[in-house]
């Protein structure tokens, strides 16, 4: 009798936490989008009791381990080349993908004052390097492409590109100083509403095409109420504020 | 089949491990030599040094690389001032990290090949009154003829098989810095499998051969030990 009394308060403990029904989802996030990942999973743990476990990487690789049964319930991606592919396929869920932040590009430099805020600077030159994400790979590298094309300096600069193989190695080229100056995404260098060192020019956002950073409910966790709580989560307001603040668009 | 892009990543991949191997012999030999002879006190620290490459993770080894060798490190001040400009995005910049990373996998078999050989030869050889020069040349080359095969091919393969140290210092640039398997996980990454597996066939095909030579040689007795 004991026995049997002791099990079924064991039972009762783990499947009922505070909050009800509290579950854990394992997350995919795009290696930019890390730093606001973190603050809204915290939030998102605080406001249901769910817990969201965040692994960080490129979107690509994701996509080629989602494809082969990575374990993961959401990917959030850096672009929305990955998450369309990945919905056709019947890996996700169809309909859930969605637009949860636009990327915003930024000619970004180490050095104060190297970059002016009309960008003239890759115009007038006198640079030896300008680094760039692979075009290929990375959404920020093509929309860094198409301003240059834009302003018409392509053939003149391409010369001088050196390509990263995502956005954090073109950030460490350029803050190495081993190149000068180069696109990387505003997240990566702001801080409190503005440009935390060097000097940029924020690129407006019609001088390329939208970096759709977007999210897909996986199969694997369609039937997660953790998942689904958070895909529904990052469109709540505490969620939008965050990624803002991070220097993103909506 | 392969695209012209991918051959001329083959190329460039095969040019740097010939660049590199050369010179990893030419500065590996004497060291091998002294730290396989030397009784002093550095010769742990020397050792020490010259295998870190093969415990770090490349990309550890690259991003030290890079900040080494940009304008405000130690080698890209000296560079700089020499008026060489900085070594990253380099072809001599990617020779140079290549030497670095490989250079454990020549020395070894070198130190290993000398240390072989012991005292005795080369005493032999002063009684006949042959230089010191002379007697490495004629003495101890023929004899550690089986450790320089397997430095040069090992220290070849290991350098075509990089990937971390290039990525952190080459930036990607065709005919320059783009190496074969920076190429085919771009491939990767960008979900071009085909184009992936073609390339990565080709090096894993020609790694194998090679290997298969170096082990077959190596298991007939007349380059297995060093004639007594």
């Amino acid at each position: 009798m004991f026995k049997k009394s002791s099990l079924f308060l064991t039972l009762v403990l783990l499947f009922a936490s505070p909050a009800g029904l509290a579950a854990t989802t394992l997350v995919a996030v795009a290696a930019n989008f890390s730093k606001p990942m973190k603050e809204i999973a915290a939030e998102f743990e605080k406001a249901t009791g769910h817990i969201a476990t965040l692994s960080f990487g490129s979107s690509g690789k994701f996509v080629s381990q989602l494809e082969n049964g990575a374990p993961f319930d959401l990917l959030l991606s850096a672009d929305e080349v990955g998450p369309i592919k990945l919905e056709r396929d019947g890996f996700a869920v169809a309909g859930s993908r969605y637009t949860y932040a636009l990327g915003k590009l930024v000619l970004w430099s180490a050095i104060p004052g190297y970059v002016d805020d009309q960008g003239k600077v890759l115009i007038t030159g006198g640079f030896k390097h300008l680094a760039l994400a692979d075009p290929k790979l990375a959404p920020y590298g093509a929309a860094g492409l198409e301003v240059l094309k834009g302003l018409n300096v392509q053939d003149a600069l391409q010369p001088l590109l050196v390509q990263g193989e995502n956005i954090a190695q073109t950030y460490q080229f350029i803050s190495t100083g081993n190149a000068e100056l180069g696109f990387v995404a505003l997240s990566q260098v702001y801080e409190n509403g503005k440009i935390a060192t060097g000097s940029g020019w924020i690129i407006p956002a019609e001088r390329h095409a939208p970096i759709k950073q977007s999210a897909v409910l996986m199969i694997h966790g369609a039937e997660n109420p953790a998942a689904v709580a958070l895909l529904t989560y990052l469109k709540s307001a505490p969620a939008l504020a965050i990624i803002k603040k991070y220097g993103y668009g909506q | 089949m392969l695209s012209s892009v991918d051959f001329d990543t083959l190329v460039l991949t095969f040019k740097v491990a010939g660049i590199a191997t050369l010179i990893m012999l030419l500065l590996g030999t004497p060291l091998a030599w002294w730290l396989a002879r030397t009784h002093s006190s550095w010769k742990g620290m020397v050792n020490a040094v010259v295998a870190l490459p093969l415990v770090l993770p490349p990309t550890v080894l690259g991003f030290y690389l890079l900040v080494l060798m940009g304008p405000s490190g130690v080698i890209g001040k000296f560079t700089s001032w020499l008026g060489l400009g900085t070594l990253p995005f380099t072809f001599s910049g990617l020779i140079i990290a290549s030497v670095l990373y490989s250079l454990p996998f020549v020395v070894q078999p070198l130190q290993t090949a000398f240390a072989m050989i012991g005292a005795q030869p080369l005493e032999a050889a002063a009684t006949l009154r042959a230089s010191p020069l002379d007697s490495f040349f004629s003495v101890v080359v023929p004899l550690a003829k089986p450790g320089f095969l397997t430095a040069a091919i090992l220290g070849f393969t290991h350098t075509i098989g990089e990937f971390g140290v290039v990525l952190m210092v080459g930036g990607n640039i065709p005919d320059k810095t783009r190496v074969v398997s920076v190429q085919i996980y771009n491939h990767v990454e960008a979900l071009e499998y085909s184009e992936a597996h073609v390339l990565a066939g080709c090096l894993l095909l020609f790694s194998f051969s090679v290997l298969l030579i170096l082990y077959s040689l190596q298991k007939s007795p007349a380059l297995a030990q060093p004639p007594k």
